[in-house]
C-alpha cells in the first residue's frame, strides 16, 4: 500500500511543473482527440528472427504533444520507437507486419524513402553519439547532407538555431571549432538534440535521452522537451516514472511486447484503467 | 588471521615475480631491436655522405652512391601505394560495412590466405603475368608487386579499424537522414582515419623492405630512372647486390644503404602520424 501513496505522493508534488490542465475527461485512447493524428500505428507486429518481439500495437499519436513510452526493460517500448523511423532496417534478420501511418501514409509501404522519412522523424539515443568532429560540424551535418541550406551564412544561422532550441547555445557559442568530444556527458546529449533539430523534424524520438545523465543534466533535457513540443511531436521512451509523468502529456504502457494501456498522464498515474498498469505503476513489479 | 596474511603475500610475490618477467621480456626485445639498429648505424655512418646519396653507382674503387636506388624505391612506394591502399582500403570497408554471409566469409578468408604468401610466390606471379608478356622488367611490375602484398595487410586492418568504430555513429548519421555511403564517407572513416593509416604504415614498412617480388619485376638498375616501363632500381635489391658482392667497398656502401633504408621508414612514419594525429 506504502508504494500506491508514494507513487501518488511523487506525480503531485511534480504536478506544478506540467501545467496541469484538465484533462480527466480525455478518452483512454487519443484517437478522438481532436488534436490531428501525426502517427498513426495499426495491428504492428515485430520479430527478431524468430522470436517476436511486438505483438499487435496499435496507437495513436496526436500531433504536438509529448507522449512516453514506459514498462520494465526487455519490453518492447524502444523497439517500438525504432519502428517509427525505420531504424530497426539496419539489424540484420528482423521483420515487421502492419502498418505505420506518418501524416496518412504508410512508412513501410514499397516505395518509400528511407532518407526521406529520417529526414522528417529525427531520432535522440540513449547513449549521446556525437560523431567525432567539431562542435559546428555536429550541428551542421544533417544540414550538409540533405542540402537544406544555400549558403554559409544561412548554415551557420541554422547551427546557431538549434543549439539555441536545445539550450546549449550560451555554453559553446566561444568554441564551435572544438570537439564535440570534449563537451561533458549532458552536454553532448543536448548537442545530439541540437543536431536532430537542426534539420527541423516533424517528429523527434527519444529513446532514454537522459538515463545516463546526472540529475542536473536530466532537468535541463526535461525542461528542453517540454519547450520542444510548441513545435514537434515527440515520443519519449524512459525507465523512469517520474520522468514521464513531469514531461509527457499522454503515457503508454508495454508489458512483454504488448501495449497495455494508452492514457493521459495525469490519470495514468493516478488512476489508471489496467491492473496491470496500476501493479507497475505502483513498483509491485518491473 | 594467519593463513590470510599468507595466502596474500605469495600473491604479491607471484605478482612481483610476473610484473618482473614481462619487464624483462619486453627489456630483451626492445634491446635486441636497439643493438641492431645501433650496429647498423655503426656499419653505415662511416660510408655515408651527401655525395652518396645523389650519386648513381660506380665501379669498384671510384666510390658513388645509391641516389638513384633512393628514387627507384620512392617511385615504386608511391606507385604500390597508389594501387594498394584504395584498393585495399576499399575491400576492408567492404568486409566491415557492406558484405554479409557467406561470401563476405570467403573473401575475408582468401584475404587472410594471400596474408601469407611469400613474397617471392608473388614476384614470380607478376613476373609471369605482366613481366613475360611486355617482354621486359618494368617499375610497373615492380608496383604491382609490392601493391598486391599490400593489398590484404591493409584490408584486414581497415576492417578491423572500422569494427570498432561504436555502432551507435552508424545509427546516429541514419538518423540524420544519411545514405549509407555518406555514413560510411563522412562519419566512419574519419573516425577510424588514424587506425587505417597505421594500418598502411604497416604495409609501406613491410613493402619497402621486400626485394624478393623486386628481383623478377622491377629488377634493378644501375642509372636514374623513373620511367615505370622501364627497370628501375631500389635500396632492397642494391643492398641485396652489394652485400653478395666479394668487395670491401661495397659492403661498407650495402650498410650505409640499410641505414638510409631504416631513416626513410622512420620518416615516412613520422609524417603519417604527423598528419592523421587525433585532432577530434
Amino acid at each position: 500500500m506504502s508504494g500506491v501513496v508514494m507513487a501518488k505522493a511523487k506525480v503531485q508534488t511534480a504536478a506544478p511543473k506540467i501545467e496541469v490542465r484538465e484533462r480527466d475527461q480525455m478518452p483512454a485512447k487519443p484517437d478522438s482527440d481532436s488534436k490531428k493524428a501525426k502517427v498513426a500505428v495499426r495491428d504492428l507486429n515485430f520479430y527478431y528472427g524468430r522470436s517476436q518481439a511486438l505483438h499487435n500495437i496499435s496507437v495513436e499519436i496526436p500531433e504536438r504533444i509529448v507522449m512516453a513510452f514506459i514498462g520494465p526493460s526487455g519490453c518492447g517500448k524502444s523497439t517500438f520507437l525504432r519502428t517509427l523511423n525505420r531504424m530497426n532496417d539496419v539489424i540484420p534478420a528482423t521483420r515487421v507486419e502492419g502498418q505505420v501511418l506518418i501524416d496518412d501514409r504508410d512508412i513501410y509501404a514499397a516505395g518509400t524513402d528511407v532518407v526521406d522519412l529520417r529526414r522528417k522523424v529525427g531520432m535522440v539515443f540513449q547513449k549521446s553519439n556525437p560523431f567525432p568532429k567539431s562542435i559546428f560540424d555536429n550541428v551542421a551535418y544533417g544540414l550538409r547532407i540533405n542540402r537544406l541550406t544555400k549558403s554559409n551564412g544561412e548554415l551557420a544561422g541554422r547551427v546557431e538555431e538549434a543549439l539555441k532550441d536545445a539550450a546549449l547555445w550560451n555554453e559553446v557559442k566561444d568554441r564551435l571549432k572544438t570537439s564535440a568530444l570534449s563537451l561533458s556527458g549532458g552536454q553532448q546529449q543536448r548537442l545530439c538534440i541540437a543536431r536532430a533539430l537542426a534539420i527541423r523534424p516533424e517528429v523527434l524520438l527519444m529513446d532514454e535521452p537522459a538515463s545516463a545523465l546526472d540529475p542536473i543534466a536530466t532537468s535541463k533535457i526535461e525542461e528542453l522537451v517540454f519547450s520542444l513540443k510548441k513545435q514537434y511531436t515527440i515520443v519519449i521512451v524512459t525507465h523512469n516514472m517520474q520522468q514521464a509523468a513531469r514531461v509527457s502529456d499522454t503515457t503508454a504502457f508495454f508489458l512483454l511486447g504488448k501495449l497495455i494501456e494508452v492514457n493521459a498522464t495525469e490519470k495514468m498515474f493516478t488512476a489508471p484503467n489496467e491492473k496491470l498498469t496500476e501493479d507497475y505503476i505502483t513498483g509491485r513489479f518491473g | 588471521m594467519g593463513q590470510t596474511s599468507y595466502a596474500d603475500r605469495r600473491r604479491r610475490l607471484i605478482s612481483a615475480a610476473m610484473t618482473s618477467l614481462t619487464a624483462l621480456c619486453t627489456l630483451l626485445a626492445v634491446g635486441i631491436l636497439l643493438v641492431i639498429l645501433s650496429y647498423i648505424a655503426w656499419q653505415g655512418i662511416g660510408s655515408l655522405s651527401f655525395r652518396f646519396l645523389i650519386d648513381s653507382p660506380r665501379p669498384v674503387g671510384e666510390g658513388g652512391g645509391i641516389g638513384n636506388a633512393i628514387l627507384g624505391s620512392l617511385v615504386l612506394l608511391v606507385l604500390s601505394c597508389a594501387i594498394g591502399l584504395p584498393l585495399g582500403i576499399a575491400v576492408g570497408i567492404y568486409l566491415s560495412e557492406i558484405g554479409k554471409g557467406r561470401f563476405a566469409g570467403a573473401v575475408r578468408f582468401i584475404v587472410d590466405t594471400l596474408t601469407g604468401i611469400p613474397s617471392i610466390v608473388t614476384g614470380v606471379f607478376i613476373y609471369a603475368i605482366l613481366v613475360l608478356p611486355m617482354k621486359h622488367f618494368s617499375a610497373f611490375a615492380g608496383g604491382v608487386a609490392l601493391a598486391l602484398i599490400m593489398v590484404p595487410i591493409v584490408a584486414r586492418t581497415t576492417e578491423e579499424m572500422l569494427k570498432l568504430v561504436p555502432h551507435s555513429l552508424r545509427e546516429g548519421a541514419l538518423a540524420l537522414g544519411a545514405p549509407q555511403w555518406r555514413v560510411t564517407l563522412g562519419v566512419i572513416l574519419p573516425a577510424a582515419a588514424s587506425g587505417i593509416a597505421t594500418g598502411a604504415m604497416l604495409a609501406i614498412a613491410r613493402v619497402s623492405g621486400e626485394t624478393a617480388p623486386l628481383l623478377f619485376t622491377a629488377f634493378g638498375s644501375r642509372f636514374f630512372s623513373y620511367y615505370l616501363d622501364r627497370p628501375i632500381a631500389s635500396l632492397t635489391v642494391q643492398i641485396y647486390n652489394y652485400a653478395i658482392s666479394p668487395y670491401d667497398e661495397w659492403h661498407a656502401q650495402a650498410w650505409a644503404a640499410t641505414l638510409v633504408l631504416m631513416t626513410l621508414i622512420l620518416g615516412i612514419n613520422i609524417i603519417v602520424r604527423f598528419l592523421t594525429r587525433k585532432r577530434f
